[in-house]
C-alpha cells in the first residue's frame, strides 16, 4: 500500500515543482557539502592564522606628537623622562628637579612640583626596567623616585591617577661627595645596592631594609664602600639584580667583575680584554645577564656560569650584530622580556631579542639622548625628546620577539646554563623568568616514543598480518580479524591508565624476568613448533591454520616460564637487584619509561597497523600465488618472493598510518610516562611529547600569547606531519589497488 | 637454487610461518589477557572481601592488623632489606602483601605492605564491621557490646540507625539539590538580568523595584528552605557507634558520616551477591564521594551520554550531506578525488590537534562573540566563551566527521549503477532517486558510520581536556531549571575519570579499584557499539551482494 500511495504523489505533483524541488535539493546538497569541507579544511587555516603573527616581524607606527603646555617653569627641558603602561601619562623631570605630569594624549599638565633635591641639579639617571627611577645630582647624592599609577572611576570613566612616590623616602642618599657621572641600582626587599661613577673612582653603597612590624617605620642602615686599585678610568657601572656582581667598564675595553658581598671594598673577581671599545653597559631583565655595547655595533651578552667545580666565571652567551659599523650609544633592556632597545650614535633605534638570538626592529629616529626616552613597560611605545625638542611617543607593535627558528629548534645558550642546549621549560612562578620554548625536546620525544611502539607494534602486527591473511584458516580469521581489530577502537585512555598503573610499577619490580620474557618468547616458540614438527609422526600434525590457537597456551606458559625464571636469572646474575645494576653502569631508571609506553602505545599501534598490512597482503590475487607454488616454491618462499613484494606498498602504507598513530597519541603518553622533556634515546627514561606537552600546559596558557601561540604551533606540526605521513600513505595504497585491479 | 640443496625442517620455511603464528597468538592473548584483566580487577572491585588479621611480628615487635588484601608481590631480599626488614643476606625472595588496612583518620595510612615470614598468625574474625564512610574511606573494627548485648543485636541496632541516617541524607539531598538548588540558579538570573537591564540603559526604579520584588520571594523562600535543611541537621544528633579496631584502638564513629555497614566474613553467598548487586548500582546511579575516589559515576555517565547524543545529533546530517555531495553531486575528477582523500586522512589526524581547534575557534573565537552579543550581562564571567558540553560535542562533531562521511561514501559506492539508473529511467527526478532509493539503500552504511562515530567520541579524552570536561561538575547539564538545557555547562566523562582519578587523585591506591571499574564500564559501552557497527556493516555487505547477482 506504502509504494501505491508514493507513486499516486509523484503522479500528482507537477512536473514543475518536481523540477525546482529536485534543484532545491541539488542547490542544498551543494551548499551544504562544500560548506562542511571548508569547515573541517578550516582546521589547518586556522591554526595557520594563530601561528603566524609568531613570525612576524616586528615594526613602529609614525611617532606621535605629544603636545606640551607651557608652564611657568618652562625654561627646563626635560632630563629624565618616563611614561606608564597604559600610555596615557608621561613624567619628565627638569634638571632642576622640576617635574610634570602630563596627559598623552591632551598634553594638560595633570601635576607638576619640585623634587626634594636641596638645590642640586640632576647630573645622571638610572631607570629599573618597570620600575622606579633612581636620579642623581651634581652634590653627590640619589633621590628614588616612582610614579604610582592608580586607575579611578568616575562616573563610569577611567582615569588614571598618577603620584610621585619614594620607595626609599623622601631624603636624597649620599653616594659620594662629588657630581655623580654614571649610576647603577639593583633593587631588593632586604637591602638595595647602588653604585656610582664619580670623580674618576667608583662608589658602592648597601642600603639594609628594615621594617618595624608596629609601626610600619622603614630604618635604612648604610654601608659605603669604594673600588680601589684599579688604575684606570672607569667608565661604565652595572649590579646584577641578586646584588652579588659589580660590573665595571674602564677605558675603552677592560670589563671587571667584583664581588659586592663585600661592599666597603669590593674584591676583583674577573678582568678581561672585551673584543672592541665598549661604549655602553646594562643588565638585561632579571639581572642575571650583562650586556655590553661596542665600538662597531654589536652588543655581547655575559651571564655567570657555574662550571662542575662550582667556581663562577662569565661566560660569553652570545653576540648579536645589532649595527652595522655604529657604536651603540645605549642600552634600554624591556621590562617583562629578555630584550632591549639599542640605540646608535647615527640615530638608529633597534629592538633585539636575546634568547632568540634576533634583531626584530631596525628604524632610523634621528638624534636622541637616551636619558630622555623611556621605554613602556609593556614594550607598546617608546617616547623621547627628538632633535627638535619636541616629546614623540613611537607606538611599537613587537608582540613575540622572543620566537625564532632559532629559538625554536636549535640549541640556545641560556642565562646560568653551562652550555647551549636544547630546553623546554614554558613558564615559571617569578616573572623575569627566561621562558626556553625549544621544540627540539618535544619533537624528539615524539619520535622516540613512536620509536619505541614500532619497535613493539611492527613484528607483531606484520608477522600477525602475514599469518592472518595467507595461512590461516578462513574460518580462524573471521574471528581473529575483528577481534584484533576492536583493540582499534579501545579508548586509549585506557591503555594509558593500565600502563601507567599496572604495567609501570609491575616492570619495575620485575624489569629482567619481563626483558627475559620478551627475549625468550620467540624461542620458545620456535622450539614448540619443533617439537610438534619432531612428534608429529606420535602426536598427529597439526591442523594447518590452526597454529595460533595452539600457541596461545604456549605463550602464557612461556610467560609464565620466564617470570620464574626471570626472578631467578636476576637473583643469580644481577644479585637481586637489576636496577642497582642500571645505576651503577650509568643508566638511569625511569618508573614511568619509554619502554613502558612503547608497549602501551604498541598496543595501540598494533590493530592498525595488522589491519590494513593483512587487508594489502590478503588482496594480493591467488594467481600469482598459486603460479610460484606450482612452480614448486615453498608456501614461505612463495610468501617472501611473490606476496610480499607484491603487497609491499600497502604494507609500507600500514608502517606510515602506524606511526601517524604513534605520533599523535595522547593519552597513552601523558599517563605513561613523566613527562619530561629531555633528550635521551635510553629505553629506560620517560619523554615529553608534543601532543602531551599540548594537553598539559594548553589550559593554562595566556589566550594570543607566545606560549600560547607556540603550542598551537605544536598542533600545526602535529597536524601537518601526520596529514603528510597519512596522504602519502594513501597515495600508495591507491596505486597498489589499482595495480591489482588490472590482475 | 641453494634453498634447494639444503633440506630438512628449517630449509622448508615451516619455522617463520610458525613465527608468524606466534605473532597472532601473541596478539590475541594480549587483547583477551587485557580485556580480561580489566573485567577481573573492575568487577572485583564490588565484591564483600575478606577481611584478615594479621599478628605481624618483626624483631619481637609484635602488632595487629586487620584489612582486605589487595595484592602480592614477590620482591628479591635486597629490596627487602632495603624496607628496613631484618631478612637474610642470602635469603630466598619474599612474599609481601598489600593491605587495605582503612581506619585513615586513625593510622593515617590506608594501605599497607606487610612481609608474609613475619606473620605469626592470621585470623578471619567473624564479627569484623566494615564501615563505608562519607570521609577518611573505610573503617575496619568490632562493634563495642553494651552490657548484656550480643554481637547480632549490637550489629542490628547499628545497621538500623544508619539506615535512619541514610534516609535522612536522602531527603537532605533532595532539598539541597532541588529546591535550594533551584532558588540559588533562580537568584542568579536574577542578577544577570538586572545587570542586562543596566546595560540597556533600561534600569529605571520601576523594573528594579520589580526584581527586588522577586528577590525578596526568592530570599524569603530560600531562608524558609534554609530553615528546614538545619531542622534536618539537627535530628542527625550525635548518634555514634563505639568500636574498637584490630589494633585496639578506641573510637566513636559517628552514624551520620556513615554510608553502610557490612560484616563481610559473616556474609553468605546470596548476601554478598546482594552487596554486589547494591554496590554496583550505587556505582552506575550515585555521585561520587570523597575526591572521587568512592560512591558512584553517574555524572560521567549522564556527562558522556549528552555529549555524544548531541554530537551525533550533529554529525550525523552534515556528514552525510558531505558524503551525497562528493559522490552523487560533486563532478568526479582530481579535485574531487583530492578532497576525498584529505577528508580520509583528517581522520588520521591526532585527536589533541582538534582539541586545540575547539579550544582557539570555538572557544575563545566564536564563545567570545556570542558571549560579547548575547550574553553582555554575565561578563566578565564567560558563559560560551569557556569549555562546555556544546563545544566538547561540536569539537567531537569535528573530529568524528571523516568517519561518518568515509562510511556513507563507501555506502553509496557499493549500490550498483543500475538502481540508480533504473529509477531515473522510470522518470523520478535526481532527488527523488536520493531520497527513495539511494539513502534508504545506504542507511545501514550510515548507520555503521554514525555508530562508529559514536564510539570513537566515547572514548576521547585529549581534545575533551581543552574544551570543558571537568574532574567534578556540580550541576548536571540536564536539569529541572528553566531552559532546563545548559549546554554551556561543564561536564564529567568517563574517560576523563579514569585520567583523573587514576593520576590526579592525591590516594591513587584507594581510588585504583573504581578506576578499573570505570574502565571496564567504558570498554564494554565501546566493545559493545563496535561490535553492533560490525554487525550492521556485515549485514550490509549480504544485502548487496544478494542484489549484485
Amino acid at each position: 500500500m506504502q509504494s501505491n500511495n508514493q507513486s499516486v504523489d509523484i503522479k500528482r505533483a507537477s512536473p514543475r515543482w518536481r523540477r525546482i524541488k529536485d534543484n532545491l535539493a541539488r542547490y542544498f546538497i551543494a551548499a551544504g557539502g562544500v560548506g562542511v569541507i571548508i569547515a573541517v579544511l578550516m582546521i589547518f587555516v586556522y591554526l595557520l592564522h594563530v601561528v603566524a603573527p609568531l613570525f612576524g616581524s616586528a615594526s613602529v607606527d609614525a611617532p606621535v606628537s605629544i603636545v606640551q603646555t607651557v608652564d611657568d617653569n618652562d625654561a627646563n627641558d626635560p632630563v629624565v623622562l618616563s611614561v606608564d603602561e597604559g600610555l596615557t601619562t608621561v613624567l619628565t623631570i627638569g634638571v632642576d628637579g622640576h617635574y610634570r605630569l602630563l596627559d598623552r594624549t591632551t598634553g594638560e599638565i595633570k601635576h607638576s612640583d619640585t623634587l626634594p633635591l636641596d638645590g642640586a641639579s640632576i647630573s645622571a639617571s638610572f631607570k629599573l626596567p618597570g620600575g622606579p627611577i633612581a636620579l642623581a645630582t651634581d652634590a653627590g647624592t640619589v633621590l628614588m623616585i616612582e610614579v604610582g599609577y592608580e586607575p579611578h572611576f568616575n562616573d563610569g570613566v577611567r582615569t588614571i591617577h598618577a603620584e610621585v612616590e619614594f620607595p626609599l623616602g623622601p631624603d636624597a642618599v649620599v653616594l659620594s661627595d662629588q657630581r655623580i657621572d654614571s649610576l647603577a641600582v639593583a633593587p631588593g626587599d632586604s637591602a638595595w645596592t647602588m653604585a656610582s661613577i664619580s670623580g674618576g673612582a667608583v662608589q658602592t653603597l648597601r642600603i639594609g631594609l628594615r621594617e618595624n612590624l608596629m609601626t610600619g617605620e622603614l630604618r635604612k642602615d648604610f654601608e659605603r664602600g669604594q673600588v680601589t686599585g684599579t688604575g684606570a678610568v672607569p667608565h661604565y657601572i652595572a649590579i646584577s639584580g641578586n646584588q652579588r656582581y659589580l660590573y665595571v667598564g674602564y677605558d675603552s675595553r677592560i670589563l671587571a667583575s667584583y664581588n659586592l658581598s663585600q661592599v666597603t671594598s669590593p674584591p676583583v673577581l674577573e678582568r678581561f680584554d672585551t673584543a672592541a671599545p665598549m661604549t655602553s653597559m646594562r643588565m638585561l631583565l632579571g639581572g642575571i645577564s650583562l650586556l655590553i655595547g661596542d665600538q662597531r655595533g654589536v652588543v655581547t651578552q655575559y651571564s655567570p656560569v657555574r662550571d662542575d667545580t662550582g667556581h663562577t666565571a662569565l661566560a660569553q652567551l652570545r653576540t648579536l650584530e645589532v649595527f652595522d659599523g655604529e657604536p651603540v650609544t645605549a642600552i634600554i633592556p624591556e621590562a617583562r622580556r629578555k630584550g632591549f632597545i639599542a640605540l646608535s650614535d647615527a640615530g638608529h633605534f633597534a629592538m633585539v631579542h636575546t634568547t632568540a638570538n634576533n634583531v626584530v626592529l631596525d628604524e632610523r629616529i634621528g638624534d636622541v639622548r637616551p636619558t630622555v626616552a623611556s621605554l613602556s613597560p609593556r614594550s607598546n611605545g617608546w617616547v623621547y625628546l627628538d632633535a627638535a625638542g619636541e616629546l614623540e611617543l613611537l607606538p611599537i607593535n613587537n608582540r613575540h620577539p622572543e620566537v625564532s627558528w632559532h629559538s625554536l629548534w636549535e640549541k640556545v645558550w641560556y642565562e646560568n646554563y653551562q652550555e647551549p642546549e636544547y630546553v623546554w621549560q614554558s613558564s615559571a612562578a617569578n616573572h623575569d623568568f627566561e621562558p626556553k620554548f625549544s621544540l627540539t625536546p618535544l619533537a624528539f620525544g615524539t619520535l622516540k616514543a613512536a620509536f619505541y611502539a614500532l619497535l613493539f607494534a611492527i613484528p607483531i602486527g606484520l608477522l600477525g598480518a602475514i599469518y592472518t591473511a595467507y595461512f590461516m584458516a578462513p574460518k580462524l580469521r573471521q574471528t581473529v580479524k575483528p577481534t584484533i581489530e576492536i583493540m582499534e577502537a579501545l579508548p586509549t585512555v585506557i591503555l594509558g591508565f593500565l600502563a601507567g598503573l599496572w604495567l609501570a610499577p609491575y616492570i619495575e619490580n620485575h624489569l629482567a624476568a619481563v626483558l627475559g620474557m620478551l627475549l625468550l618468547m620467540p624461542f620458545g616458540m620456535l622450539g614448540f613448533a619443533w617439537l610438534s614438527h619432531r612428534f608429529k609422526s606420535t602426536v598427529g600434525e597439526v591442523t594447518d591454520g590452526w597454529q595460533p590457537l595452539l600457541l596461545a597456551p604456549v605463550v602464557v606458559v612461556v610467560a609464565w616460564l620466564s617470570l620464574h625464571v626471570g626472578s631467578l636469572a636476576e637473583y643469580l646474575l644481577f644479585d637481586g637487584n637489576i636496577r642497582g645494576w642500571l645505576n651503577e653502569i650509568g643508566v638511569t631508571y625511569d618508573q614511568r619509561n619509554a619502554m613502558i609506553v612503547g608497549i602501551a602505545m604498541g598496543f595501540g599501534v598494533v590493530p592498525t597497523i595488522f589491519s590494513i598490512a593483512e587487508d594489502a597482503i590478503f588482496g594480493v590475487p591467488r594467481s600469482l600465488t598459486q603460479g610460484s607454488l606450482s612452480l614448486g616454491a615453498t608456501r614461505w618462499q612463495t610468501m617472501v618472493r611473490v606476496v610480499l613484494p607484491t603487497a609491499s606498498p600497502g604494507i609500507f602504507s600500514a608502517l606510515m598510518i602506524g606511526l601517524g598513530r604513534a605520533v599523535g597519541e595522547t593519552m597513552i603518553v601523558l599517563m605513561a610516562t613523566g613527562n619530561t622533556p629531555i633528550m635521551d634515546f635510553n629505553i629506560f627514561e620517560g619523554m615529553r611529547t608534543l601532543s602531551a606537552n599540548i594537553a598539559v600546559e594548553m589550559p593554562e596558557s595566556e589566550v594570543g600569547g607566545t606560549h600560547y601561540r607556540v603550542l598551537f604551533l605544536a598542533a600545526l606540526v602535529l597536524f601537518l606531519f601526520t596529514f603528510v605521513v597519512n596522504t602519502i600513505a594513501e597515495q600508495v595504497r591507491h596505486r597498489l589497488r589499482q595495480k591489482y585491479g588490472s590482475l | 637454487m641453494t634453498q634447494r640443496r639444503k633440506t630438512g625442517w628449517f630449509a622448508s620455511g615451516d619455522p617463520w610461518i610458525w613465527l608468524t603464528a606466534s605473532a597472532v597468538a601473541a596478539a590475541i592473548v594480549m587483547v583477551v589477557g587485557l580485556l580480561t584483566l580489566i573485567a577481573y580487577r573492575g568487577m572485583g572491585h564490588f565484591w564483600p572481601h575478606t577481611v584478615v588479621q594479621f599478628e605481624y611480628s618483626i624483631d619481637g615487635a609484635k602488632s595487629v592488623l586487620a584489612g582486605e588484601v589487595r595484592d602480592s608481590d614477590l620482591i628479591p631480599a635486597a629490596r627487602a632489606r632495603d624496607a628496613g626488614l631484618p631478612v637474610a643476606e642470602d635469603a630466598e625472595p619474599v612474599t609481601r602483601l598489600l593491605i587495605k588496612a582503612g581506619n585513615r583518620d586513625v593510622t593515617r595510612e590506608d594501605f599497607v605492605w606487610i612481609a608474609e615470614p613475619f606473620i605469626a598468625n592470621q585470623s578471619i574474625p567473624e564479627n569484623m564491621v566494615v564501615f563505608e564512610r562519607r570521609e577518611w574511606g573505610n573503617l575496619y573494627g568490632f562493634i563495642d557490646l553494651q552490657s548484656g548485648q550480643s554481637h547480632e543485636q549490637a550489629w542490628q541496632a547499628v545497621e538500623q540507625a544508619i539506615e535512619r541516617s541514610n534516609e535522612l541524607h536522602e531527603r537532605i539531598e533532595a532539598l539541597q539539590k532541588g529546591e535550594i538548588g533551584g532558588i540559588n540558579y533562580q537568584l542568579e538570573r536574577l542578577r544577570l538580568r538586572q545587570r542586562a537591564l543596566e546595560l540597556d540603559g533600561e534600569d529605571t526604579p520601576q523594573a528594579l523595584a520589580e526584581l527586588e520584588q522577586e528577590r525578596q520571594a526568592l530570599n524569603a523562600a530560600y531562608n524558609e528552605a534554609e530553615q528546614r535543611l538545619t531542622a534536618m541537621y539537627e535530628q542527625f544528633g550525635d548518634e555514634s557507634v563505639a568500636v574498637t579496631t584490630a589494633p585496639g584502638v578506641k573510637l566513636d564513629q559517628s552514624v551520620r558520616h556513615i554510608v553502610r555497614a557490612y560484616r563481610p566474613n559473616a556474609m553468605s553467598l546470596p548476601q554478598k551477591l546482594g552487596h554486589y548487586v547494591a554496590k554496583f548500582w550505587e556505582f552506575i546511579s550515585d555521585d561520587p564521594r570523597e575526591a572521587n575516589t568512592e560512591g558512584g559515576v553517574f555524572p560521567a555517565i549522564f556527562g558522556t551520554v549528552l555529549m555524544v547524543l548531541l554530537m551525533s545529533v550533529l554529525v550525523a546530517p552534515l556528514g552525510v550531506i558531505a558524503a551525497l555531495y562528493l559522490r552523487e553531486y560533486a563532478k568526479q575528477g582530481i579535485l574531487t578525488r583530492t578532497i576525498s582523500i584529505a577528508v580520509n586522512n583528517l581522520a588520521g589526524v591526532p585527536s589533541i590537534v582538534y582539541g586545540v581547534f575547539g579550544l582557539g575557534f570555538f572557544v575563545y573565537t566564536l564563545g567570545g562573540s556570542i558571549d560579547a552579543l548575547f550574553y553582555p550581562e554575565a561578563l566578565p564571567s564567560p558563559t560560551f566563551g569557556t569549555g562546555g558540553l556544546m563545544w566538547a560535542s561540536v569539537t567531537l562533531a569535528l573530529l568524528t566527521l571523516p568517519v561518518v562521511i568515509v562510511s556513507t561514501e563507501e555506502g553509496l559506492t557499493r549500490i550498483p549503477r543500475a538502481i540508480r539508473e533504473g529509477s531515473l529511467a522510470l522518470g523520478a527526478t535526481q532527488a527523488e532517486t536520493l531520497w527513495r532509493t539511494v539513502i534508504p539503500m545506504a542507511s545501514p552504511a550510515i548507520m555503521t558510520g554514525v555508530i562508529l562515530a559514536v564510539a570513537r567520541a566515547a572514548g576521547e579524552v585529549a581534545p575533551l581536556m581543552l574544551v570543558g570536561v571537568v574532574k567534578l561538575a556540580p550541576s548536571l547539564p540536564l536539569d529541572l531549571n528553566y531552559p532546563f538545557f545548559h549546554p554551556d555547562r561543564k561536564f564529567m566523562h568517563l574517560g576523563f575519570h579514569i585520567y583523573d582519578v587514576g593520576f590526579q587523585s592525591p590516594n591513587v591506591e584507594a581510588a585504583r579499584p573504581l578506576v578499573y571499574a570505570t574502565a571496564l564500564l567504558l570498554v564494554a559501552v565501546i566493545v559493545l557499539l563496535n561490535l553492533v557497527a560490525i554487525r550492521v556493516r556485515n549485514r550490509l555487505r549480504e544485502k548487496y551482494r544478494a542484489l549484485e547477482n
